[in-house]
């Protein structure tokens, strides 16, 4: 039963992954990337990530898609043009790598993981009833992942000046 | 155990990112693909976290800051090319481009 729903959901992130790089509209494709966020937040929910899954909505579905809307629609580029999908030519390449690099991409999925490095099964799902579900993802975090969390915090405030420093037409 | 379904969806949705960015000359719809990439390495780390401990999730959470500062950087450059150029399709971004 779960499997089912896994791959209902995986085949709608797909589809609409699909359909995001081949509509030739750009809204268009935002509101199909959208559409992938959200059953890719789905996903993450049927693997125990309920905390995660909150935040892609969140954070990518709602913040970083409103973003890219908002360009898109200061540029103006919703308006009907001429496509900006390559020819015949870039159509073939493209299939072909990109072919090439989901065949070297499967054996991965594949490969059986290494016996050392794998927790006893349950151990994370015990963890998250102890701790919660916040609260068994933000406990790392504060604790062994501090340094990088800082330095993220740092990163956040590059990118608001740099933000404000290259869309300003003078400063 | 969902591990395996994930890891192929993953596979998938990382190689519709990278055929997107062959196939299009629209800036931001490149833009767009590399996040759809961003993601399906998110969903990598959500599977193998179930396994491997909850590093995992944590790591998601820097995949996100990092993709929410490359979005408002990114859009902020295209917005000074168009300014420019009047236009984002990547054949007209030659300025470095002998001749």
């Amino acid at each position: 039963m779960t499997l089912t729903v896994f791959w209902i959901f995986g085949v709608i992130a797909m589809g609409s992954g699909l359909l995001c790089i081949t509509r030739k509209n750009p809204i268009a494709s935002a509101l199909w990337l959208v559409v992938t966020l959200f059953a890719l937040a789905a996903l993450f929910v049927l693997l125990d990530a309920q905390f995660i899954a909150v935040l892609q909505v969140l954070v990518y579905a709602g913040a970083i898609m409103v973003l890219f809307l908002f360009v898109i629609m200061l540029l103006n580029l919703g308006r009907p043009g001429p496509t900006d999908i390559k020819g015949p030519l870039g159509l073939l390449g493209a299939t072909v790598l990109a072919g090439a690099l989901l065949l070297l991409l499967r054996p991965l999925g594949e490969a059986p993981l290494p016996a050392g490095i794998q927790l006893p099964p349950g151990t994370v799902a015990t963890l998250q009833q102890q701790r919660g579900m916040v609260g068994s993802v933000a406990t790392p975090l504060f604790d062994t992942y501090l340094v990088p969390f800082e330095i993220a915090s740092v990163l956040l405030l590059a990118a608001i000046v740099g933000a404000v420093v290259l869309a300003k037409r003078k400063l | 155990m969902l591990l395996s379904p994930a890891l192929a969806i993953s596979a998938v949705l990382f190689t519709l990112g990278v055929a997107g960015v062959l196939l299009r000359r629209n800036a931001i719809v490149i833009f767009m693909c590399v996040e759809l990439m961003l993601n399906a390495v998110n969903l990598t780390f959500v599977a193998l976290a179930q396994s491997l401990g909850l590093g995992g999730q944590v790591f998601v959470f820097f995949v996100m800051a990092v993709a929410a500062a490359e979005a408002a950087v990114g859009l902020a450059i295209i917005l000074a090319v168009y300014r420019h150029k009047q236009s984002v399709s990547l054949q007209n971004m030659n300025l470095l481009k002998d001749g």
